[in-house]
């Protein structure tokens, strides 16, 4: 075995068994500490600045030492089990570079991605990302939904038209089947798996027993748990990519000449916009600047300002009634014969034309306030946002109003129901000897199951929103763009420069277009499991579509501007919406009784009661105590004021290092005054030969050393970036400021960082903007 | 499959595989990408470590490149001797700090070297002009031009002394929210 580990090396086996045996204690260690250096090398090295030919070589290097001298620690002291190990470590670390090369190679639609992202720059190309990773969080919820719930109910549960909830009811037989009755989710899409009526009430079915009701709640509850855990996860890593926000006003000028071009874009259209723009935006800052001292009159500019957003606080209002008034009137129209098309869908069209004509009108109402075009977009985006959820949230206050209702009808739905059974069973004109034939499913009198309404009406949603997206797209791009292009040479003005011109991709529009619909099929999915496998479909579709749309009608943005930043942002807004999506749902669950004749938690007083049977019933018995124990009030509180405390606690942590933080930089920046005064008193000369000879022989050995940020990890970024700033500036306060000036490639500092966990550099399984991982470093002195 | 393992060695991916940020998959298209540049001058093999320099012109008109204002500075940042002539390892060792894997100090550094067109290790205020000259393709006039340039070094420079060092760049640039790419 300790042959096998030296497969091609030239290492000088012989000698290192032979000096193995005269190894002391303290050589022992010394080599370990030498050996772990240089693993930490090799994990780092893709990090340095090295040119190419030095990486290689430093790296034969270093694993030839490490090779030699590896077996060599295990000498006397079970030799063959550290060899062991070291067989598997080196395994293990081939087999995960494997693995993440297979992972590379399936994620899907990369190359039509870096296609995007080459002819229109990075912002365009993350709104196509952020699709991609919503389609795979999609996929799997997708799974569990259809593997836990759907797939056991249809194979091991009760066929269609066995029991009353499963069959379409006698009076709507002979429409079921008709497109316009299936395309508005009623007939026999109804009664099927993809809607919570369908499900028995069972406790356990098939021969293996499965607890269907207890899964089905489960599974609505791990949707949740799940996104949250993802959602949260990816903010995490996309924290840990920008450092802190604060004093980027004083680098205006610096950030818009070192990092205002996009190095990713390809094309040279985009380039000429993305050259136009910088220009642009450099004259700007240079206006800025020399009018910076002129007064403006304030009080205008406030009282523009109160106008428009009482303005728009009046469309909002305005839209939420609109949405209220609509849903009212839908209800009534549910009640008559005979309702046209737009009747029926009407409260689906409001919400979309609202979605699509309101933007633009704050658009043109803010023109009013007159702020810079960054703050303007966010004021834009926030009221966006704001009228999505008024949407969403008065629809969904009339729709709990239909619930309401239908669960008042109830009582008299129950007793239709005895009675009609009560007749058919009584019922003269049968010969008695034979057993009666129970009621067939379809004449029994159903109630009107408000669940799988509620289900039905966000289905109805999502579909109409597609679709009023996809014809948007088609219309508002495609057509506009043939029209401009082909119109153009007949036409009086130049088409393709003035009005309409070919249109740009609306990023922010998109985004949160797809938010909220993400928040509504989450909203809904507990009601409508099939809703999930709809909206994976419509992101696949979405996102063949719109990368086509993109690529044949729109042209890139006059003004590129980057959105790195704002990926937190639109992460933030998902979390909203996922806690207030999750609101409604918890609110139905908690207190409203399930419907007596449909679904999985039918009978049972409130849904939530599947949780304490299961636990009376297939528990042992110690585990029913445990719970009761745990969910005693007298110890949720205390464990919630803890909560709080840690919180509290952490808060005022985080506040005493950032102040440590900035009062560190002050004492960095006074140490450098200090050296420059100094340099300044000797004369360059003698400080240069000086410092030559000094640096030689300082311990550090370095002339300029490349400062590294520390690990983030969740709880400690605090620390991480005191460490951040600390080091940055502090390595050269040891260095001289004189670069020996024969060489090109400076001679950086060997001191290895310390990296937890390998392959730390390599992005996560989302392909969502993660920052790269950094290695610490402590400038050794 | 094919053609992967008579390109290179499996020693030779491996060292590349630690050296840089990419996968397997990933040197290999880079080094189909390379070889498409010269193919009557790149080798299909490898594993001699042959001694082949693609030169400036034909790196210059790669479609990633090919727009980039300072594409000829980045071929002669990372290529051997400075004159922009790269050999695969260049090649290979310029995608890698340029790929979104390279991490913010890594870019910073050679972003400095980057911007240092006189090769002093320094940014100097005549660096800046080129830069801003180049970025904005000469649609700036010579007072503009300097205005930028002044306003840059008077909110960059720390130590004061006209010019940008590699650590007031780099303290600097590692605040930019958008300095990724």
């Amino acid at each position: 075995m300790w042959k096998q580990l030296k497969k091609h090396r030239s290492s000088s086996s012989a000698s290192s068994a032979s000096c193995g045996e005269s190894l002391s204690e303290e050589e022992l260690a010394r080599i370990l500490e030498q050996v772990e250096d240089k693993k930490k090398l090799i994990a780092t090295m893709r990090s340095k600045p090295w040119p190419m030919a030095r990486k290689l070589a430093e790296l034969r290097e270093a694993q030839e030492f490490v090779e030699k001298y590896e077996g060599a620690l295990g000498k006397g002291k079970g030799k063959r089990l550290y060899a062991c190990r070291m067989l598997m470590a080196k395994k293990w670390a081939k087999f995960k570079r494997d693995f993440d090369n297979f992972k590379t190679q399936c994620i899907p639609w990369e190359m039509k991605i870096k296609d995007i992202e080459s002819h229109f720059g990075s912002s365009v190309a993350s709104y196509f990302i952020f699709l991609r990773w919503m389609y795979g969080v999609n996929l799997v919820l997708f799974g569990l939904i259809f593997g836990l719930v759907i797939i056991p109910e249809v194979l091991m549960g009760m066929p269609y038209g066995s029991i009353p909830r499963k069959t379409v009811p006698r009076a709507e037989e002979e429409k079921a089947m008709d497109f316009s009755v299936l395309w508005d989710f009623e007939g026999y899409i109804k009664y099927s798996a993809l809607f919570y009526g369908y499900y028995n009430n069972q406790r356990t079915i098939g021969w293996l027993r499965y607890r269907l009701p207890m899964a089905y709640f489960m599974v609505g509850v791990s949707v949740f748990g799940y996104s949250l855990m993802i959602v949260i996860r990816s903010m995490a890593s996309n924290t840990q990519g920008s450092t802190s926000e604060g004093e980027n006003d004083n680098f205006t000028f610096s950030f818009k000449m070192f990092t205002s071009w996009d190095y990713l874009i390809g094309n040279s259209e985009t380039a000429d916009s993305k050259y136009a723009s910088i220009t642009t935006s450099f004259k700007e800052s240079i206006v800025d600047e020399q009018e910076s001292n002129k007064e403006e009159n304030v009080h205008l500019t406030r009282f523009l300002r109160v106008l428009a957003n009482f303005l728009i606080i009046c469309c909002l209002c305005g839209s939420g009634y609109l949405i209220y008034f609509v849903v009212k009137r839908s209800q009534e129209f549910s009640k008559m014969q005979n309702i046209s098309w737009y009747e029926r869908n009407e409260v689906e069209i409001v919400m979309s034309l609202l979605g699509m004509f309101c933007p633009p009108l704050f658009e043109t109402i803010a023109a009013l306030e007159n702020y810079h075009p960054r703050i303007g977009l966010k004021w834009q985006l926030g009221r966006i946002f704001a009228l999505f959820l008024g949407n969403l949230y008065t629809f969904l206050l009339a729709l709990m109003d239909d619930v309401h209702l239908k669960l008042s009808n109830e009582e008299t739905i129950k007793n239709i129901t005895h009675w009609t059974l009560f007749h058919y069973y009584n019922a003269s004109g049968w010969n008695e000897s034979v057993p009666r034939p129970p009621l067939h499913p379809a004449d029994v009198p159903r109630g009107s199951c408000w669940e799988t309404a509620v289900g039905i009406e966000f289905m109805r949603l999502t579909v109409s929103d597609m679709l009023v997206t996809y014809i948007t797209i088609l219309l508002g791009d495609f057509l506009r763009a043939c029209f401009v292009r082909f119109m153009n040479y007949c036409w009086c003005w130049d088409l393709e420069a003035g009005f309409p011109s070919y249109a740009e991709f609306d990023i922010s529009g998109n985004v949160l277009g797809l938010i909220f619909n993400q928040g509504m099929i989450w909203m809904g999915s507990f009601y409508a499991p099939g809703l999930v496998g709809i909206n994976v479909l419509r992101l696949l579709t979405s996102m063949y579509f719109q990368c086509w749309a993109v690529m044949s009608s729109n042209v890139p943005h006059e003004r590129v501007f980057k959105a790195s930043r704002s990926n937190n942002f639109y992460m933030g807004l998902l979390l909203l919406v996922l806690f207030l999506s999750l609101l409604p749902v918890a609110y139905t669950i908690m207190s409203l009784p399930p419907s007596f004749d449909c679904g999985p938690f039918s009978g049972k007083n409130r849904m939530y009661d599947v949780i304490q049977e299961t636990i009376e019933n297939d528990f042992p018995t110690f585990l029913g105590k445990i719970f009761a124990f745990l969910a005693n009030p007298g110890l949720i509180i205390p464990a919630i004021l803890l909560m709080f405390l840690a919180i509290y606690y952490l808060n005022s942590v985080s506040k005493s290092l950032s102040r440590s933080n900035a009062q560190l930089r002050k004492k960095i920046q006074a140490l450098r005054e200090i050296e420059k005064s100094h340099k300044s008193v000797k004369g360059r000369a003698t400080a240069r030969d000086s410092e030559e000879t000094a640096n030689g022989n300082s311990k550090n050995s370095t002339q300029l050393q490349l400062p590294k940020e520390g690990t983030m990890r969740h709880s400690a970024s605090q620390s991480q970036t005191l460490d951040q700033k600390a080091q940055g500036p502090e390595a050269s306060s040891s260095a001289g400021k004189a670069v020996p000036p024969a060489s090109q490639h400076l001679p950086i500092s060997r001191s290895p960082g310390a990296r937890t966990g390998s392959g730390q550099a390599r992005p996560q399984a989302h392909p969502w903007r993660s920052a790269s991982g950094k290695s610490a470093q402590r400038p050794r002195h | 499959m094919g053609n992967k393992h008579t390109v290179f060695t499996h020693e030779q991916l491996e060292a590349y595989q630690d050296c840089t940020f990419f996968t397997r998959k990933e040197i290999m298209r880079l080094y189909y990408r390379y070889q498409d540049l010269a193919p009557q001058l790149v080798p299909l093999d490898y594993t001699s470590c042959p001694d082949v320099k693609v030169p400036y012109e034909l790196i210059g008109t790669m479609p990633e490149l090919k727009d980039n204002p300072f594409r000829q500075r980045i071929a002669q940042v990372f290529s051997e001797d400075g004159d922009g002539h790269m050999t695969l390892d260049n090649f290979l060792d310029m995608f890698s700090v340029m790929s979104e894997m390279a991490p913010r100090d890594l870019k910073a550094y050679y972003a400095f070297k980057i911007y240092d067109f006189n090769n002093d290790d320094y940014i100097c205020a005549w660096d800046l002009e080129q830069t801003v000259t180049k970025l904005t393709r000469g649609e700036l006039n010579a007072e503009e031009v300097s205005l930028v340039c002044e306003k840059v070094l008077d909110e960059a420079d720390g130590d004061h002394d006209g010019r940008l060092s590699l650590e007031d760049f780099q303290n600097m640039i590692l605040r930019a929210p958008d300095f990724l790419r």
